[in-house]
């Protein structure tokens, strides 16, 4: 048994080193806003919760196995023992009570956390449509008339409603430092809120693997003041570019590693004519915006 | 062969049959599932035209009517077989059985006649999640009809040159078992594939 | 003539897949020549190739799965390199259409052609002998399921040199599996080769519920059953419900790709995550079929070697129940990133937590079995007490993935990776391993060497912690899952040290390797005479390693819970009756290997498109079925001198 608690101590300090050297960039713990942050509070609470069993479990099994090994003859031996009414009602009623608790845990926080669930926050929304093409993302600001691939920026402290759907194979949409993230599939509409409390770019890219360009379907999000993003909706209206259904078109095909760029306009209703397509029939984009409008009413 | 091993050997038959019935039985459990997951993906699927013809345009009740007549009365008459099976007369099995299929066999070229004319009629299962879950549903169940025909066919030939021993008899009481599921399964897809389709 | 299979769909040029189909093929001609050399050819056919007796299949499936093990693995080292590499500017080794094949076919082969197998392996040698029966229900269909087994097993490994595998993942979620996003063959080797086997897998479940059901001892009450055989049944139950599901799914898939239909394409009415939906109403069970059978072992082990009864029998029969039960109604936690509401995410979240209470109690049942008891630390305990450190540790990580505000972040990422190998490594693999080494003896009649097996034992043990430590820690940085590349530089040195891990691992599995040939040529030393090596508890213990054909030469009547250490007690072992009867056991069959060869033609066909031999395939697995069915020469007398003489020299043996 020496030979056990030997190893079990060797693998310790390496853990501590790798959790030490991580620590600032444990991004998903280091939330820049209320949704991260709220996330980030429930990881920690269920995690503490559990360990009021585990680590006394982990710790009995060793205290168990080391003080009833077969070579400590003092300790005492009831080979014939297999039942206890009072062991066995507290060994249910642990786990039960824990879970219970986690239980009420979870279904608030799961309706407080609803990614449909409109933030409660000062400040017009900013509306963003994301689709995830093969494989890059394009933004679409429909107020604004613009739209960007593989980048996104936005104020400060200002709520942000983004729509999401694909035009190609499942993805799913996540910026690991805000929180939440949603799959995006062709023909549906998902929906997500998010807000930022911290000016900074952060990470933004698909967790659902679609294929070969997966690992390079990133984009920045940028929170910015409301000045520096006004600055950037301008930069982006400057843009030659414009979002047409041939511009489309050409954005569609797969392409990996894909830039950053802005579209100075864009066709009305063309997330609503993304879902459409794949609701419809063919699949094809042949529906004007219109048609689109009212299939998405 | 002493009789003390010959009453063993009985006794083993006895529980061999049975056994195997027990395992049969829980083989059509686990195709009651599979079952259950395509009326599942029929029932998720069963709006989604897509610009496409619906039940209401598709489905031609009486000949579906003919169809489910075909198959109540095989069930009826496959009991018939079992009947004679239990009287020990073995040309009474093999009469019933081929009573049975050729019920069965009419089922089943009804079933094909149908989707022959959809597919030729530009209406196939590729023209619709609705279409191509249609189908496969219907067309699952006309497969195991054809599976339970050709045992049948087995069967019967087996029973002609050996006669009603424990392992043929055995087998008449798992295809026994196999037909009347089919046919619940069949009252299932008649009622909620072609009559909710038709409403 | 040859459907869509032409010379350029050999990847000839790819070094890497050139070296390891030739290193394949290197290994299968030195094995034919091996056999070849030794006149073994007649011996493989008939004793075991056609064999249909419960234990020699058993063991055939775990040589199958140990080797499907190491193919595995071999998926593992390149994949850890990879990413140990391919940081920055480095793109590492693997390209994407390299790399995708490579983590889907270790997902396919660890699940479906290693873990489960070695499990049924396991279930198949010792549930017959733990309730005191001569065979399993359906002998031949035994062999047939191991037959339909190894076809999924040849066409996972064809499908390394003639074409791809799915670059989709395991789970080939569509519409990236249908044919506009996956228009190779990979796929469709994905498909066929779970659609063949898979069946093997229902005709398992129907065979050894059957088994429990129908033929346990005279007097073996349901609440009398040794705990491993119950988590089979259990486990049965689950196969016989769930496979039917994923027969469904994969049927519905290969619709979509053969003849055009939409059940789950973006188009025209397809519904993707009904596919979803379908795939983890089979998926979630099968985590549980991966993990009862592991459950059982740990819990045979534990009482065996404490030399004490198993604290807590009933409630441990109901806690696997309750498990059971509720492994159905929890597959929504696998997507509550789809955008379900608050609802419906809540109560599959609720579901899944409930499931921690039965295995909570578990925990802690064995716990107070080693609780007064005397525990030797021979491999299979210290196998035991791992797991209950890292089971422990992974469900709480699958608590926590299980909490919907919590999965919005960690869904996806290496966390979840590090969760369900958490589990699967340290629940089912360790429980494999333990229950190896603790059946050994019973299979081939000589222990293994407890030495090398205890260092195997530490490399994986801290290999694995090495391994997954750093990707729970990588989840809460940000990292998905399946990407073969990035340029977060914090990333990398935790990706080394997994790396490191890997290559730790790597060295136990070449201990357990040695510890085979080591105790296999130590054999001599090391024989079990008595045929209860551990002082057992249950009837695979009372009677000789490596038992007769026939189990048993009078069949045991029980009278309680562990049945042979009651016996022992009482004195009732070797009573040798004044007189043996003759024996009826099957006669083996050369049909299950043709029908396993007919799928195999078939299952190659349909991936190919080669029309003509899919119709011969399917009209060859008919035919061989009606000669079967049509003879009536399949069972045998054991004459009752034969068991006389057997048992008598069983007698001798022991009094020596």
């Amino acid at each position: 048994m020496r030979n056990a608690r030997h190893h079990l101590w060797k693998g310790l300090p390496v853990g501590a080193v790798a959790a030490l050297s991580g620590c600032a960039n444990l991004t998903v713990l280091n939330p820049r806003g209320q949704v991260g942050s709220e996330e980030k509070t429930l990881i920690l609470t269920a995690a503490i919760l559990m360990l009021l069993v585990v680590v006394p479990v982990i710790v009995l099994t060793v205290v168990f196995a080391l003080r009833y090994r077969a070579s400590n003859t003092k300790a005492k031996f009831t080979p014939e023992w297999s039942h206890s009414k009072r062991i066995e009602t507290v060994i249910w009623l642990v786990p039960l009570a824990i879970i219970t608790t986690l239980g009420i845990l979870t279904w608030i926080s799961t309706h407080k956390l609803d990614p449909y669930r409109p933030l409660a926050a000062s400040g017009t929304p900013v509306t963003i449509e994301a689709i995830s093409l093969d494989w890059k993302w394009l933004f679409i600001y429909p107020d604004e008339r613009i739209a960007s691939v593989n980048e996104i920026a936005f104020p400060t402290n200002v709520p942000i409603n983004f729509q999401i759907t694909s035009d190609t194979v499942m993805n799913s949409f996540f910026i690991p430092q805000l929180g939440s993230q949603i799959y995006s599939m062709a023909g549906m509409r998902t929906q997500l809120h998010l807000i930022s409390d911290a000016p900074g770019t952060y990470a933004g890219l698909s967790s659902n693997f679609s294929g070969q360009g997966f690992s390079n379907m990133r984009f920045s999000a940028i929170s910015t003041s409301e000045e520096q993003f006004e600055d950037w909706v301008s930069k982006a209206r400057q843009s030659p570019d414009k979002l047409d259904l041939d511009a489309f078109e050409a954005l569609e095909k797969p392409s990996e590693d894909v830039p950053v760029q802005y579209f100075s306009d864009v066709t009305p209703h063309l997330f609503e004519d993304v879902i459409a397509k794949y609701m419809t029939g063919a699949g094809s984009m042949q529906m004007t915006g219109q048609v689109g409008a009212q299939a998405s009413n | 062969m002493s009789s003390y091993s010959a009453r063993i050997e009985e006794h083993e038959h006895d529980d061999v049959t049975s056994v195997r019935v027990f395992g049969f039985w829980i083989y059509i459990m686990s195709d009651c599932i599979l079952f259950a997951s395509l009326f599942a993906t029929y029932a998720v699927l069963h709006n989604n035209f897509a610009g496409g013809p619906t039940g209401r345009d598709l489905f031609e009740l009486p000949g579906v009517l003919v169809e489910t007549f075909c198959l109540l009365i095989s069930s009826f008459t496959y009991g018939l077989a079992m009947l004679a099976r239990n009287r020990g007369s073995k040309s009474g099995v093999i009469g019933c059985l081929a009573v049975t299929f050729v019920l069965g066999a009419s089922f089943v070229g009804l079933e094909v006649t149908e989707f022959h004319k959809l597919i030729l009629a530009g209406h196939g299962p590729q023209q619709s999640a609705f279409l191509s879950s249609f189908f496969t549903l219907v067309s699952t169940h006309g497969l195991h009809v054809t599976c339970g025909l050709i045992w049948m066919v087995v069967l019967t030939a087996q029973i002609a040159k050996k006669g009603l021993t424990v392992a043929t008899s055995t087998r008449m009481m798992c295809l026994s078992l196999f037909w009347h599921f089919l046919d619940i399964v069949w009252i299932c897809v008649f009622t909620i594939v072609y009559l909710m389709g038709a409403m | 003539m040859l459907g869509k299979l032409t010379l350029s769909q050999i990847p000839y040029t790819n070094p890497i897949i050139m070296g390891a189909f030739g290193f394949m093929i290197l290994a299968v001609v030195a094995l034919f020549a091996l056999i070849t050399f030794l006149h073994k050819w007649k011996w493989l056919w008939y004793e075991w190739l056609t064999s249909v007796d419960h234990k020699k299949i058993g063991v055939m499936y775990i040589i199958v799965a140990l080797v499907m093990g190491l193919r595995g693995f071999a998926d593992v080292v390149m994949m850890r390199s990879q990413l140990a590499l391919s940081f920055g500017s480095s793109q590492g080794y693997l390209p994407p259409e390299h790399y995708d094949q490579v983590f889907s076919a270790h997902g396919v082969i660890m699940i479906f052609f290693m873990a489960m197998p070695f499990l049924i392996g396991l279930i198949n040698i010792a549930v017959p002998l733990q309730i005191g029966a001569r065979d399993v229900a359906f002998p031949f269909m035994n062999s047939v399921s191991f037959w339909l087994f190894v076809v999924g097993v040849i066409l996972v490994n064809l499908s390394l040199a003639i074409g791809e595998f799915a670059q989709t993942g395991w789970v080939a979620y569509p519409p990236l599996s249908e044919l506009n996003y996956s228009p190779g063959v990979g796929v469709d080797y994905y498909i066929w080769s779970l659609e063949i086997a898979g069946v093997g897998t229902l005709l398992t479940g129907i065979n050894f519920f059957v088994t429990i059901i129908r033929m346990r001892a005279p007097g073996m009450k349901l609440m009398q059953m040794p705990v491993f055989t119950w988590a089979a049944l259990c486990t049965m139950v689950l196969i016989i419900a769930a496979f039917p599901i994923l027969t469904v799914v994969l049927a519905l898939l290969s619709l979509d790709r053969y003849l055009g239909m939409h059940f789950f394409t973006n188009t025209l009415g397809g519904n993707a995550m009904m596919y979803v939906n379908l795939f983890w109403a089979w998926g979630h069970p099968e985590v549980y079929i991966l993990v009862l059978p592991a459950f059982g072992i740990f819990s045979e082990v534990i009482a065996t070697f404490t030399g004490k009864r198993l604290f807590g029998y009933t409630s441990m029969i109901y806690a696997t129940v309750v498990i059971t039960v509720l492994s159905f109604l929890v597959w929504l936690h696998h997507f509550f990133t789809m955008g379900s509401g608050a609802d419906v995410n809540a109560f599959f979240s609720l579901t899944t937590m409930v499931i921690a209470i039965p295995t909570g109690v578990k925990i802690f049942n064995w716990l107070f079995t080693i609780y007064r008891g005397r525990l030797r630390f021979t491999t299979p305990v210290l196998w035991t007490l791992a797991f209950m450190v890292t089971f422990t540790i992974g469900g709480m990580s699958g608590v926590m993935l299980s909490l919907p505000g919590a999965d919005y972040v960690l869904h996806n990422s290496q966390f979840l990776i590090a969760h369900f190998h958490n589990t699967i490594i340290g629940g089912t693999v360790f429980g494999a391993f333990a229950g190896f080494a603790y059946w050994f003896p019973k299979a081939y009649g000589f222990k293994l060497n407890e030495k090398l097996g205890k260092r195997a034992f530490w490399c994986w043990f801290v290999g694995f912690y090495l391994t997954f430590v750093p990707l729970y820690i990588l989840g809460f940085m940000g990292m998905t899952r399946r990407v073969n590349h990035y340029d977060n530089p914090t990333w990398h040195p935790l990706l080394i040290v997994a790396a490191a891990g890997v290559f730790l691992t790597l060295i136990g599995i070449l201990l357990q390797v040695t510890q085979v040939v080591v105790s296999f040529l130590q054999r001599k030393q090391n024989l079990d005479l008595t045929g209860d090596p551990w002082d057992g508890r249950t009837l695979e213990w009372s009677t000789s390693s490596p038992p007769p054909s026939y189990n048993f030469a009078t069949i045991p009547v029980v009278t309680g819970r562990d049945a042979f250490w009651e016996m022992k007690h009482n004195g009732a072992v070797n009573h040798r009756p004044t007189e043996y009867r003759s024996i009826h056991m099957p006669k083996n069959t050369g049909a299950g290997v043709f029908i396993g060869l007919f799928n195999l033609a078939l299952g190659f066909a349909l991936i190919w498109h080669i029309w003509w031999l899919a119709i011969l395939g399917l009209l060859g697995i008919v035919v061989t079925l009606i000669l079967r069915t049509s003879s009536d020469n399949i069972h045998y007398y054991v004459p009752a001198e034969d068991v006389a003489r057997i048992e008598n020299e069983r007698a001798e043996r022991l009094a020596r």
